[in-house]
């Protein structure tokens, strides 16, 4: 077998057993389908009712914020289920075993993908129900759900590096949270990036987490009749988006397997 | 076969290994005997592959453990410190995973999975997830992941750290059976008792260095044996203790003043605990307690070095096999 073959195949054994693990623990299960669903709630009723955009309804432009922000905070559960699997001694186990290097990390993405296609669904319905409406064809709704994923994918090898780094799940959900929030918040997922002062303005423009709001946006036909604001990034922000995924991929992928390398559980 | 030279671990200023040499041949158990720190799990992190040396030589069944891991990975079984395994998951789906780990192939995993909980007295448990086992339970699961590739060397981290003394005996026995079937095994610990029990070689290391190197008899012979352990009820008896004492012991009695206890080593067993029992009765002490007890890792250091071992107990909640072990001490004799 090549060794990529023997990558994928040792990492679908790993995927298997984390996907035990949900149907073991409903719970988190559960509780990360509750906060899609309270976020499109808060935000429909709380800001959809106050806040106005000119050439939108406020609440269709919310959505796709919705969705980016929950797939990003979705991916944290790779750094934390591996950081879980360090102090446990699991990852010790697996190192010790004749598996390809990179096959726990891919088994963890992998199966971390499962867990936010289900809490899209879940906003999905919830949007539907709250009056969000798709206005394009099935296939760009299609392709908006897909670029979440493959999105969300990318930041789970980033937060992968993060929980074999830091190895307590507690300070990988905290750090993460006071990096998220404000990379979630210094976009254009709730409000248009337009009124933001100076260097703001400019971060949020070219903040990958804007580009896949506004292309998901565009993909589900949310913008209103607003133009993109006059930057490459959200004039392209599916090309945008894809080329982040691609820079992310590059650099969390080799990194991450390098920390699985010399991973060690104290 | 295990063999590694001048292996040196550094973390900061740490040194966890100081230029360890070992050597276990094919078949045989060596027991790395050493207190909290003395680098055990170090050195059996080295020779698995999960930690890189400073410098030294590490070879594993024929390999050369820094330069082929991958290849000394299929070749051996590691029981860590902690038992290492999924508690979500049944004690078959841990042992299946490990298999398909190790590339058995799906039908063969499920065999060998259902093959060790068998042998492992844990077909009943065995399809329950692994956090409603017992102490005892979780590391006879470990200790089968370890086995699953039937591995040419087998490395065993404290396996009976933390059990209570009834599944500490069920473990000795499971890895009686285990050195009988001819495995290399290097276990590490901190019982003199379990070296003594499962090794046919002791090497005893503090402060990742070797400090002793022979069979349980020979560092039995070192150490002086079997001691007796007088708690009194009066401390004022203790010169009159002393003299009972003396008069049998082959070292220098101790004398633990705030605890009231002596000790000293003996040569008789029973014969001369009961000498001593009927001495102190005709002195008319009154004692506590009076036993006979092998010796600890604490003995052993404190003739080797002439210092305790820096922590006395090893962890919470620890049985301290050895003090006051009568029990276990006719047990032994039972299985010998
Ligand atoms: N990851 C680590 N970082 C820093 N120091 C460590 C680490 N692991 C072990 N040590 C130190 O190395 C020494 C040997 O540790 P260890 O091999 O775990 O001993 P043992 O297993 O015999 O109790 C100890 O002083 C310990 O504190
Ligand atoms: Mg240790």
């Amino acid at each position: 077998m090549s060794s990529l073959a023997l990558a994928l195949a040792d990492g679908a054994v790993v995927a298997k057993r984390n996907l035990i693990k949900i149907t073991r623990v409903p719970e988190v299960l559960i509780w990360t389908t509750m906060s899609p669903i309270m976020f499109v709630l808060l935000f429909a009723y709380v800001f959809g009712g106050s806040i106005e955009i000119a050439g939108a309804d406020y609440k269709e432009y919310l959505m796709a914020g919705i969705f980016a922000q929950t797939v990003i905070f979705g991916s944290t559960f790779t750094g934390a289920g591996l950081a879980e699997d360090m102090t446990k001694g699991i990852i010790d186990r697996f190192r010790s075993l004749p598996i390809s290097k990179a096959a726990v990390l891919i088994g963890r993405t992998g199966s971390d993908i499962f867990y936010n296609a289900i809490s899209i669904a879940v906003m999905s319905l919830t949007g539907l129900a709250v009056g969000w409406r798709i206005r394009t064809s099935l296939a760009e709704a299609i392709a908006g759900l897909l670029l979440l994923l493959l999105f969300s994918y990318a930041v789970s090898w980033i937060m992968a590096y993060v929980g074999l780094k830091v190895s307590s799940v507690e300070v990988v959900n905290n750090a993460s949270f006071m990096f998220i929030m404000p990379l979630v918040f210094i976009a254009n997922t709730f409000v248009p990036s337009d009124n933001l002062p100076g260097p703001l303005r400019t971060f949020a423009e070219w903040n990958p987490i804007s580009a896949l709001a506004q292309a998901v946006r565009e993909l589900f036909g949310n913008t209103g009749s607003n133009p993109p604001a006059d930057v490459w990034s959200l004039q392209n922000p599916v090309l945008y988006t894809l080329i982040s995924v691609a820079a992310i991929l590059a650099v969390f992928v080799p990194l991450s397997i390098r920390q699985y390398g010399k991973a060690a559980a104290r | 076969m295990i063999r590694t030279s001048g292996l040196v671990k550094r973390y900061g200023d740490v040194v966890a290994l100081d230029g360890l040499d070992l050597l276990v041949p094919q078949g045989e158990v060596l027991g790395l005997l050493g207190p909290n720190g003395a680098g055990k799990t170090t050195a059996v992190r080295i020779l698995t592959t999960l930690l890189e040396a400073d410098s030294g030589e590490a070879e594993v069944a024929g390999l050369n453990v820094q330069t082929q891991p991958e290849k000394v990975k299929e070749r051996i079984g590691l029981s860590g410190q902690n038992a290492a395994i999924d508690e979500h998951l049944t004690g078959f789906e841990n042992l299946d995973m490990v298999g398909r780990m190790y590339h058995l192939g799906r039908r063969r995993s499920r065999e060998r999975a259902r093959e060790l909980l068998e042998r492992f007295s844990l077909t009943d448990a065995g399809d329950r997830p692994a956090k409603t086992y017992s102490g005892g339970m979780r590391r006879r699961l470990d200790l089968a992941a370890a086995l699953v590739a039937e591995p040419q060397v087998l490395f065993l981290d404290e396996p009976t750290t933390g059990l209570d003394p009834r599944s500490r005996s069920q473990m000795w026995e499971t890895i009686q059976d285990l050195v009988r079937g001819g495995s290399t095994v290097l276990l590490t610990t901190q019982y003199m008792e379990e070296a003594d029990q499962l090794c046919d070689d002791i090497v005893v290391i503090d402060k990742g260095r070797k400090i002793a190197e022979g069979t349980a008899d020979q560092l039995k012979k070192q150490v002086g044996g079997e001691r007796i352990e007088v708690v009194l009820v009066d401390l004022a008896d203790l010169p009159a203790a002393g003299a009972v004492l003396r008069s049998l012991a082959v070292d220098e009695v101790q004398i633990d003043e705030p605890s009231r206890r002596l000790t000293a080593g003996v040569s008789g067993g029973v014969d001369d605990l009961r000498l001593v029992l009927q001495g102190l009765s005709e002195a008319g002490v009154a004692v506590v307690d009076v036993g006979l007890r092998r010796p600890t890792l604490d003995d052993v250091f404190l003739s080797l070095t002439g210092h305790h071992t820096e922590e006395e107990e090893p962890a919470a909640g620890d049985a301290k096999p050895g003090k006051g072990a009568k029990v276990k001490d006719t047990k032994k004799e039972a299985v010998r």
